[in-house]
């Protein structure tokens, strides 16, 4: 009777994968669909301003970097809850990989939020509301992610041999590893070619 | 129009319709029938049994259930909008007719989103749910709890439809809401929010739906039954639901987008500050064109066991239907730009794009030689499911050949935009989509009620129906020669007024069709002692959904049943055998959850939130969805476990 149950939630546990993996395939076209339109847009400046005259190479690294970061730290954070170390270490991964994608959205709503008082909002042009659609669904699911990863926290505290718990976090693990390749996409097809 | 207020915003005392009679009687229909069916729930004391055995229920047999009822409510509301527009069209020659145009034109924009969106969809979603898990030999969805979930969303997006009649008016950008008419500058008011959110909020749920089924069919089906032995209805909503994974998300954009240039003020379709309104035609297509075949998949695999088993014969050519449906799947991706070819593409693009239009009728033609080499010298029974599978034969060849003319850019030039592409398209949709799904219900119902619909009412269904259609849209391909343009509220060419009237006599036998469906419907269920099926079995069945009872189990079969051919129930019949089935067992199911409608009812308020800028409703609808997907995150024991035979429930 047990070996049957541990088998039923092995194979669910491999069916929420599955599923989860045709999300982000769904999710991964949505984004395609956005960059196509932003590199169909992006010559329609309309009299305002262009990339060139927005982007901070400074700002972007420091995203970049914090992003990229947090995606190391999720991979410990699963690295260690699959090995059956400490609960702790899983926490305190997990709590840094918060901390850092919650750095990457201040730093990012910061630079929306000066192209916005400096006349460079959605509204101005084409190529901005295109911009600031793929950089704000990307940033939507970075905050999802976070709303995820809490939650996660909390479930780790309670019951922490769950392995339900368990297979969310490598859930959880997919999704953050996807918007980081996302976040490189936004990073060399909108920003790169502005700044070289 | 007032200031927006925060508490109601742009809501106020004119969103009411009392502005005509037509709007007013629409209006207190909508809400009598609400009332009424509230009314009746209450007078019957059966607030219970509808929470705890339907609204809650994570029984993919009842979820399928119900998509049918919400699309069978759909289809009667989007009929009565197409028999106005015949109507006026009859009427309208050389006069106003009996509708002002700003009407008219809700009436098709609604026409067409209730009649893709949530009569077709929920359609053949309510038929996938209920029928795939019954043909695989599996006891339940992979997630049940999605499923609700996306049950749920569709209904929200329904409810919204549905609310448009009564609380503001609906676009009048046509289903397809191009831009930039459909831009705040030219279309202010609630009309295209309303189709927006409507459409956006269904869509999720339907991403889910096939999500949902891919990993249902790869991972949950029966011991022994290998890709090549599944039901070719199971390998359509496969490929269907492949591609609402990979279609659905250009829908999602596309509106998005749109709904970010409305409310926002953003310019991604605009004619000015460097919008660009093709690239909405084209982010539409590339799902648009795949929704056709969602939509027309399924019921050719509904064709496909209807023709078998009415013919009680194998299936003919079952390798080259899976290959025929495979490759219509991966060719609807690359056709897109037929439904623009006066865009102004070069015209290589246009005879590229022209081109793979026309190889798409090679499969589809592969298909209907299977059916007619199932049918030949086969022993066929004429039920009613098969009487529309063999009147779908004869009028959907007539759509498929007008499609092909309608692949050649320079006829299609010339014919773009009149009621010639309305007859083909509803001569695709009409025989080939909804007499599938008709034919699926007349099929399976006696599995999910345990007894049969009944005969002559469903014959007479299909009569009217058949020569109903034919008289409504044949008429159109004339005027559509003729020059028509769509979407017409009066014209002054006494050369269409008399075709007019013949579709409108056409619609007029439609709803006689309809009639017989709700005749069929009644009779049936009055006199169910006689048409009761004790067999589990009334058709003379190929595939496994009938080696078990009418109506099922919770649980669908209580021993696995074992797959060793394509037909093997049939064979076991044949060889008068048992079914073969794995050893007793015990497993989980899920108890019920109220996530699903939460999170239905949470898409409402986000959408009527949106739609009439009451941003704390849509924050709060927010809240309600992402409190619900947390909450059933924590919920322990949502699974009960059981052991048929020892709940007695065992047939």
């Amino acid at each position: 009777m047990t070996m049957l149950s541990d088998t039923q939630t092995r194979s669910k546990e491999s069916e929420s994968d599955f599923g989860f993996w045709l999300y982000l395939m769904s999710d991964a076209i949505l984004f395609g669909l956005i960059f196509a339109t932003f590199v169909v847009m992006s010559p329609n400046l309309a009299g305002g301003p262009g990339g060139r005259d927005l982007f901070d190479l400074a700002n972007l690294t420091l995203q970049t970097g914090l992003l990229l970061a947090s995606s190391l730290t999720i991979a410990l954070a699963h690295h260690t809850a699959a090995n059956g170390r400490s609960i702790a270490a899983t926490v305190f991964w997990m709590v840094l990989t918060a901390l850092l994608g919650a750095g990457f959205l201040v730093l990012e709503l910061r630079e929306l939020a000066q192209f916005v008082s400096a006349g460079a909002g959605p509204q101005r042009s084409g190529y901005l509301s295109a911009f600031f659609t793929l950089v704000g669904t990307h940033g939507l699911h970075v905050a999802a992610g976070l709303i995820w990863i809490g939650t996660l926290i909390v479930q780790f505290m309670l019951r922490p041999a769950s392995p339900a718990v368990l297979s969310r976090l490598a859930r959880l693990t997919l999704f953050w590893h996807f918007l980081d390749i996302v976040w490189i996409g936004v990073f060399s097809l909108v920003y790169l070619p502005e700044l070289i | 129009m007032d200031e927006p207020t925060i508490l109601l915003g742009r809501l106020g005392m004119q969103a009411l319709p009392f502005y005509s009679w037509v709007a007013l009687c629409g209006a207190l229909v909508t809400v009598g029938c609400g009332l009424g069916f509230l009314a009746l729930v209450t007078w019957l004391g059966r607030w219970r049994d509808l929470w705890s055995g339907w609204l809650t229920s994570l029984d993919h047999k009842r979820i399928g259930i119900m998509y049918v009822i919400l699309a069978l409510i759909m289809l009667i509301r989007g009929f009565v909008d197409a028999i106005m527009m015949r109507l006026q069209q009859a009427l309208s020659y050389s006069s106003e007719g009996y509708l002002p145009p700003e009407h008219f034109e809700q009436i098709f924009s609604s026409h067409g989103t209730i009649m893709i969106f949530f009569m077709a969809m929920p359609f053949v979603t309510g038929l996938m749910n209920f029928v795939v898990p019954l043909q695989i030999g599996a006891r339940d969805v992979a997630f049940p709890a999605v499923n609700a979930i996306s049950f749920w969303l569709t209904a929200a997006g329904a409810g919204l439809m549905l609310i448009s009649l009564v609380i503001g008016k609906f676009s009048t950008a046509g289903w397809t809401g191009y831009p930039p008419y459909s831009e705040v500058r030219f279309t202010p008011g609630v009309g295209v929010d309303y189709w927006i959110w409507s459409i956006m909020i269904s869509g999720v749920g339907t991403t889910l739906t096939g999500i949902n089924f891919i990993v249902t069919i790869l991972r949950k089906r029966a011991p022994g039954m290998t890709l090549m032995r599944m039901p070719m209805f199971v390998w359509t909503t496969l490929c269907a639901s492949i591609l609402i994974v990979f279609a659905f998300p250009a829908l999602t954009v596309s509106t998005a987008m749109l709904a970010l240039d409305r409310t926002l003020g953003l310019h991604f379709f605009t004619i000015d500050s460097g919008g660009n309104a093709m690239n909405y035609m084209n982010l539409f297509w590339i799902w648009g064109h795949p929704e056709v075949y969602i939509l027309i998949l399924p019921a050719f695999g509904i064709f496909s066991e209807v023709v078998a088993t009415f013919s009680s014969k194998r299936l003919y050519g079952y390798t080259s239907l899976v290959y025929a449906t495979a490759v219509i799947a991966l060719l609807s991706f690359t056709v897109w730009l037929h439904h623009f070819f006066t865009m102004g593409a070069s015209a290589n693009v246009n005879a590229i794009f022209g081109i793979a239009t026309m190889i798409i009728a090679v499969p589809t033609g592969v298909k209907v030689f299977d059916w007619m080499f199932t049918m030949y010298r086969g022993r066929i029974r004429f039920e009613p499911p098969m009487a529309f599978t063999v009147g779908f034969m004869c009028l959907f060849v007539i759509g498929g050949m007008t499609g092909v003319l309608l692949a050649i850019p320079p006829i299609n030039y010339s014919t773009h935009n009149t009621t010639f592409l309305v007859a083909h398209f509803h001569n695709m949709v009409i025989p080939g989509a909804l007499f599938g799904y008709v034919a699926g219900y007349m099929y399976w119902f006696p599995k999910a009620f345990g007894f049969r619909l009944d005969r002559t009412w469903g014959l007479r269904a299909f009569w009217f129906w058949a020569v109903g259609f034919t008289l409504a849209f044949m008429p159109l391909y004339v005027t559509g020669l003729l020059g028509m343009p769509r979407r017409m509220s009066s014209y002054a060419n006494p050369a269409w007024h008399p075709w007019l009237i013949l579709a409108f006599l056409g619609a007029c036998l439609i709803f006689l069709g309809i009639v017989s469906l709700g005749m069929q419907l009644w009779v049936s269920i009055r006199d169910r002692a006689r048409l009761t099926d004790a067999t589990g079995d009334p058709w003379d069945g190929r595939t496994l959904e009938w080696s078990t009872s009418s109506p099922p189990p919770a649980w669908n079969f209580d021993t696995v049943p074992l797959v060793a051919e394509r037909d093997t129930f049939h064979a076991a019949k044949q060889a008068a055998q048992p079914m073969p089935h794995q050893p007793a067992d015990s497993f989980d199911m899920p108890k019920n959850s109220v996530s699903g409608i939460l999170i239905g009812l949470g898409g409402f308020w986000v959408g009527f939130g949106a739609i009439w800028y009451i941003w704390w409703l849509a924050a709060a609808g927010l809240g309600l969805i992402a409190a619900t997907m947390i909450g059933r995150s924590f919920a322990e024991h949502t699974e009960m476990r059981v052991t048929p035979g020892e709940t007695g429930d065992v047939t």
